[in-house]
């Protein structure tokens, strides 16, 4: 992997998006608006989805209806009803317009790009450019498909799985995220329509970082993204979603599922890079993001990461979890959220310890500035079974500004008396001897909050894969811009 | 000769309180003043200033340094300029690595002078030498900004990044205080291998220690916001003897 190029990587990422079918069917119509059970039946015709698939979308739909007055309120953020019957669930992709050169590229989005140090060639993708064949990225699709096929790593749509694979999807499908949930995970459950299958067999490490390939994929993440990964016994996984660059998307809301399930002596190292619009400076526009994560440590020694970084979005909900099943097994939540300007974020996890000495970490890092409102919300939960159960959470935050809020709302639930539970939290304010300090050596103001507000996410941005924990370095100090007088 | 600083007549206040009540003083290149005087007269006030503190507020008087006006220079256009600050109490900035933090202040100010920014390779071949001088592990240098340090090895790591930064005008508050005898030592060389004749120096300290190894060209004393007596090297010695009851009352 080490003597790959950027651009080749690239390359490689676009033949192989055509490959897997990450572009769908550009002839396929458009489901009419709004949302009944033939809006998804039409989503599983189009999909020639088998008809267990369907019945299960089915009931999902049905029990979507049942939880109409069910929307999560509890949550703190504002934002007007959604009419989810003005809305398309299924249409075509769009043709991207194709642009002729960078020069045509809106420069603001060129600068972000620049900012955040994207080769050029990847700037061409990002943006629609036109990728020319000054790449030759044939062989190297083919080695990154041979490479991952001869260790029997499957990773492909997920609806491609469901036509290949589909006694793992059946097996696994819901088996973490039930159908019934939650009001979001429901309506995800009734009308997904794209999204990523990860398989890893028994004993294999996965030979690459599955965000390789992502990286561009990303920009064309749904707005009913379901995704499935199984590392088997004895495998490892990183993969990484998302994407450092700004994203736009005409769906305001977006209501992603994703499932984890590790095996006997399995690890998955789930990493999120999470930009998307989050409205303009005076709070309008911007993607709603509410998401349901959740990893099973099923087998005993299993371990499962999440690592996330959120500067994007108007409101996020979002709480990657872990439940702890297996003995021994390990869950991990490493969180950066950035909330400027008039964004909010309701996000945390949940560490659900059933197994005998599971372990679990959680290190939150909230960042407010200008309006913003940040919460942490985070449950740790030890069940009878549990002996030995072991939790640290520390949980930081702070704030830029005076108009901004962070809360911490931790729940604890321990029913096991050998287990130990540990809580920190610290809420703190750059402090103007800390600028000063900064500004003395030469940086700017806005040049000393990042570095000041880096250091604050060390702990954090230290477990992102290589490759993008410099980007998101940049990244947060994008999301920061004019939070400093 | 060159005037570096020249500080006429200048009235500052902190929060509204006036702190800094006619300080007259003018530097020029190559020299080394040392400023003395009793707790409280306003020698960090003094420092601040001429960083540009938020809050220290002149409200009279003027600073010209290398012939143009200071205050109105945001603190980084000040310190890209070259001025330079030991800060009495250098503060922490957990996560940040301390070659992090001092490679973008060079490369800040290196850029400001339209030089060419420093790659990690050279920046590190550059501060392994600097910091030899001073005694410093690599241990301590990449460890977090001034997080867990000793006083004294807050100190030291304040002349590391002077010793990078290069300035052409240095103010250093009681950069000996905390320190041990032979840290002392280690700082003083250090200080003097920058001596140069385009640099100024303002060392602000209590000690005539310090003095022994950094000999100044000029002495002054400050209390209750003023200059209220310059001298050469001797003043220190006598202020050592007698203590500043040699002011008279004046400066109580
Ligand atoms: N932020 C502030 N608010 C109010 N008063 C202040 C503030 N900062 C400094 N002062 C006052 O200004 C005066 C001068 O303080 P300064 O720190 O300049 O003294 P100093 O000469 O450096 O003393 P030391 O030798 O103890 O370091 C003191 O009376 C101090 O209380
Ligand atoms: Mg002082």
């Amino acid at each position: 992997m080490a003597n790959i190029s950027e651009s080749e990587t690239i390359g490689a990422a676009t033949t192989e998006r055509y490959k897997y079918g990450f572009v769908t069917d550009i002839e396929s119509d458009t489901a009419p608006k709004g949302l009944d059970e033939s809006t998804v039946r039409f989503i599983s015709a189009k999909k020639d989805e088998p008809d267990w698939l369907l019945q299960w979308r089915l009931k999902a739909f049905r029990q979507w209806l049942d939880k109409a007055d069910e929307e999560p309120t509890w949550a703190k953020v504002n934002y007007p009803k959604i009419d989810y019957q003005d809305s398309y669930y299924y249409s075509a992709p769009k043709q991207q317009e194709t642009l002729n050169s960078l020069d045509e590229v809106d420069p603001k989005l060129l600068e972000t790009y620049n900012k955040l140090g994207i080769p050029l060639q990847e700037q061409m993708m990002l943006a629609g450019v036109a990728v020319d064949a000054v790449f030759d990225s044939v062989s190297v699709a083919t080695t990154f498909k041979e490479e991952l096929s001869k260790h029997g790593v499957i990773f492909c749509p997920i609806s491609e799985a469901v036509q290949k694979h589909p006694e793992l999807v059946k097996k696994y499908l819901g088996s973490v995220v039930p159908v019934a949930d939650n009001f979001f995970a429901t309506l995800n459950s009734a009308v997904f329509t794209d999204g990523s299958f990860v398989y890893v067999p028994e004993g294999v490490r996965c030979p690459m970082e599955l965000s390789t390939y992502f990286r561009i994929n990303a920009a064309q993440t749904g707005q009913f993204e379901r995704t499935l990964i199984i590392a088997d016994k004895g495998s490892y996984v990183s993969y990484l979603e998302g994407c450092t660059a700004p994203m736009r998307d005409e769906h305001q809301l977006h209501a992603a599922v994703v499932e984890l399930i590790a095996l006997d002596d399995a690890e998955i190292k789930y990493s999120t890079v999470q930009n998307w619009y989050p409205g303009d400076e005076n709070g309008k526009g911007g993607i709603y993001n509410f998401v349901t994560k959740r990893g099973a440590c099923r087998g005993r020694n299993s371990k499962i990461s999440w690592t996330q970084v959120e500067t994007g979005s108007a409101i996020t909900w979002k709480y990657p979890s872990c439940i702890l099943q297996g003995d021994n097994s390990v869950g991990e939540f490493y969180s950066i959220a950035i909330t400027n300007n008039f964004q909010q974020a309701d996000t945390g996890t949940k560490m659900i310890h059933m197994g005998k000495d599971t372990k679990s970490r959680i290190i939150s890092k909230g960042i407010s500035a200008g309006h913003a409102e940040s919460t942490y919300r985070g449950l740790v939960k030890v069940m009878p079974g549990a002996t030995g159960a072991r939790n640290f959470t520390q949980c930081d935050s702070l704030l830029i500004g005076e108009k901004c809020g962070a809360h911490t709302v931790p729940y604890i639930e321990v029913r096991n008396k050998t287990a130990q539970v540990e809580h920190e939290a610290t809420t703190s304010k750059i402090s103007d001897d800390q600028l000063l300090y900064c500004r003395q050596r030469g940086l700017s103001a806005e040049d000393a909050t990042t570095l000041i507000v880096n250091g604050f996410c060390r702990q954090v941005l230290q477990e992102l894969p290589m490759e993008f924990a410099v980007e998101a370095q940049k990244l947060v100090g994008i999301s920061l811009e004019g939070s400093v007088g | 000769m060159t005037v570096m600083l020249e500080i006429k007549d200048l009235h500052a206040a902190v929060n509204g309180k006036e702190v800094l009540k006619g300080i007259n003083l003018t530097i020029n290149a190559g020299e080394v003043h040392a400023v003395m005087g009793p707790n409280g007269s306003g020698k960090s006030t003094l420092s601040y200033v001429l960083a540009g503190r938020d809050g220290y507020d002149v409200t009279q008087g003027s600073v010209m340094y290398k012939g143009a006006d200071l205050i109105a220079l945001a603190p980084e256009i000040r310190a890209r300029e070259g001025i330079f600050l030991a800060f009495q109490y250098p503060v922490e900035i957990p996560g940040v690595a301390g070659t992090t933090f001092l490679k973008t202040a060079y490369n800040a100010i290196r850029k400001h002078r339209g030089e060419k920014e420093l790659d990690a390779m050279q920046f590190l071949k550059l501060i392994r030498e600097k910091q030899k001088q001073l005694d410093m592990t690599d241990e301590m240098v990449r460890r977090a900004v001034n997080v867990g340090f000793s006083g004294g090895e807050k100190k030291r790591y304040e002349m590391l990044q002077m010793a990078m930064l290069e300035p052409a005008l240095a103010i250093l508050d009681e950069t000996d205080s905390g320190l041990d005898i032979d840290a002392l030592k280690t700082v003083a060389d250090g200080i003097n291998a920058l001596r140069d004749p385009g640099r100024a120096m303002l060392m602000i300290t209590h000690y005539q220690r310090l003095l022994d190894y950094v000999v100044p060209d000029f002495v002054h004393v400050l209390a209750g916001g003023k200059i209220v007596r310059s001298g050469d090297k001797s003043l220190a010695l006598d202020l050592e003897k007698e203590g500043y009851a040699v002011l008279g009352t004046a400066a109580a």
